[in-house]
């Protein structure tokens, strides 16, 4: 299978403090890959380095090109969708303005149109909200419509940050299923960050395990899941 | 009440004038999170350069639009070239740089074009309507200020760029992680207000007449009309802008104490009311959210 994100030596710091320390990972085509760590391990940083929020070295390659020297918002138009920690609601617009900027790269209106219903089928909470002031919905909607949102880009690739934080055990369920479906039906590749391992781990093929800036750790998702020491020593649970 | 239905047509006249200036103002503040003090000497520079098109023979009805979008150049170059390379520095430095801007502008507009005060014909012509009642440049001043907002209005409400500048104003980060060229962005925002500022300066120069102090006062108004309406509010600043051109015009007339000399402090006595008992204004919003 060939390779949609490939990272090796990936380094970045914060100012003088390195807080990655040369990571390799990468996520298959269609496929979906878990960064799983404890706290202060480094996984947003991956994310944000990732995406040219901070300062990083190393080489990103996403489709065949080199995206480590790019700004955030090319690497954003090449196909790359971030679902920031603390979900970057645009609160000041209504939740259907917030899905419009999703597509903001795009050009046809007709296809925007047929998205945005798309998105409202998905998450027909949003269709409820959609004239309301997004900094007014509950915390899970707020994810559900930072999903919709990056949806609305029509990405190859979708980073998400702890997709779960946060919310409802009930409502992260229903989240990590629409996940699956957006991945199967729409062939997006997912970078999910989790602490949440138990659930991600159903839902992703690899698994990279991130401690202090290194990745201590590779596998299938179900080798990870059925490793009885790694489980208990980094993932808790 | 004659007197009192002229007072509130000039009001609203002049208003529409601060209305501009508190727009372009906030349209600034909301970008960049810092008070543009030159604003008011970047309108009248283009209103400068509109008196040099006409003396050179150039038709009014070419002006306008020469001269509007001269200085959307001009504000998008003085982002790039001057306020971009600041980036994250402290609040002094940006207020230092604008000061900076402000002398700038205002003795360079001095050593071209001397600093004697300068008759400008309003595009409007001469003449009153309604016995008297209302000028022709006041009407025309109205009828510009009223398209030009509705124009911001749909701009912003219902364009793909006008959602794009409201989104790299509220959440850069986000705005970026969605495609947003930010810093065009914001730019773009300098150009328009600068866009703004000229129409203002046009319709202004005619009563208050063109010199390169011109807009001082004027710009202490749209101060005062952006604070009342809300630094974070488009609109409320629009509305303020109207209500400081009433409010000083009345006051001048039936409060004799301030007659036409003390027209100037209301505008101080505003800014320092509002910020005291209602910092965010009429219409700003303290940023609902939960967490």
């Amino acid at each position: 299978m060939s390779m949609l994100l490939e990272v090796t030596g990936l380094h970045a710091s914060y100012g003088d403090f390195r807080v990655l320390h040369g990571l390799d990972f990468s996520v298959e085509k269609g496929g979906i890959s878990t960064l799983l760590g404890a706290n202060g391990a480094g996984k947003t940083t991956t994310l944000r380095a990732l995406c040219g929020m901070i300062k990083r070295s190393g080489s990103i390659r996403f489709d065949g090109k080199d995206i480590g020297g790019k700004a955030t918002e090319d690497i954003v138009r090449l196909g790359v969708a971030h679902v920031p920690e603390g979900r970057g609601t645009f609160t000041g617009l209504t939740t259907e303005e917030n899905l419009q900027c999703g597509a903001m790269t795009r050009s046809s209106s007709a296809e925007i149109a047929r998205d945005l219903e798309q998105a409202y089928h998905w998450f027909p909470r949003l269709r409820e909200r959609r004239n309301q002031q997004a900094g007014t919905l509950s915390g899970g909607e707020q994810q559900m419509l930072a999903i919709a949102r990056a949806l609305m880009l029509r990405p190859r690739l979708m980073l998400l940050d702890e997709p779960s934080f946060g919310l409802a055990p009930l409502i992260v369920q229903e989240m990590f299923s629409i996940l699956r479906k957006v991945n199967q039906e729409q062939d997006v590749a997912m970078l999910i960050v989790e602490q949440n391992a138990g659930v991600v781990l159903e839902l992703a093929d690899n698994a990279f395990v991130l401690e202090t800036g290194d990745i201590v750790m590779s596998g299938t998702a179900a080798e990870i899941r059925d490793n009885e020491t790694i489980r208990a020593a980094y993932l808790g649970y | 009440m004659e007197l009192l239905a002229q007072q509130l047509i000039t009001g609203i006249a002049t208003g529409g004038i601060y209305a501009c200036m508190a727009l372009a103002v906030v349209m600034i503040y909301q970008a960049i999170h810092h008070l543009n003090f030159a604003q008011g000497e970047m309108a009248m520079f283009s209103t400068f350069i509109a008196w040099q098109m006409l003396a050179w023979g150039v038709p009014y009805w070419l002006v306008i639009p020469l001269t509007v979008a001269i200085s959307f150049v001009g504000g998008v170059a003085i982002e790039r070239l001057v306020i971009r390379p600041l980036g994250d520095a402290p609040v002094l430095s940006h207020i230092v740089v604008f000061i900076g801007l402000f002398a700038i502008l205002n003795s360079l507009a001095g050593f071209i074009w001397d600093f004697t005060i300068k008759p400008f014909p309003s595009p409007f012509g001469e003449g009153s309507q309604l016995g008297g009642l209302i000028s022709n440049h006041q009407i025309g001043m109205i009828a510009v200020t009223m398209t030009v907002l509705v124009m911001l209005f749909a701009f912003f409400q219902y364009t793909r760029v006008g959602l794009g500048m409201r989104a790299a104003a509220e959440n850069p980060e986000s705005a970026r992680l969605v495609g947003i060229r930010v810093g065009w962005m914001i730019a773009l925002g300098w150009g328009m207000a600068a866009a703004i500022g000229s129409i203002a300066g046009i319709l202004i120069a005619p009563i208050v007449f063109l010199e390169p102090n011109m807009m001082l006062s004027i710009l202490l108004y749209g101060f005062a009309g952006a604070v009342l309406g809300g630094l974070t509010s488009p609109t409320g600043a629009v509305f303020g802008g109207f209500m400081v051109g009433i409010i000083e015009n009345l006051a001048g007339t039936y409060i004799p104490v301030i007659g036409g000399e003390l027209k100037l402090p209301i505008a101080l006595v505003l800014i320092v009311t509002v910020l005291v008992f209602k910092p965010t204004g009429l219409f700003g919003r303290t940023v609902v959210q939960r967490v």
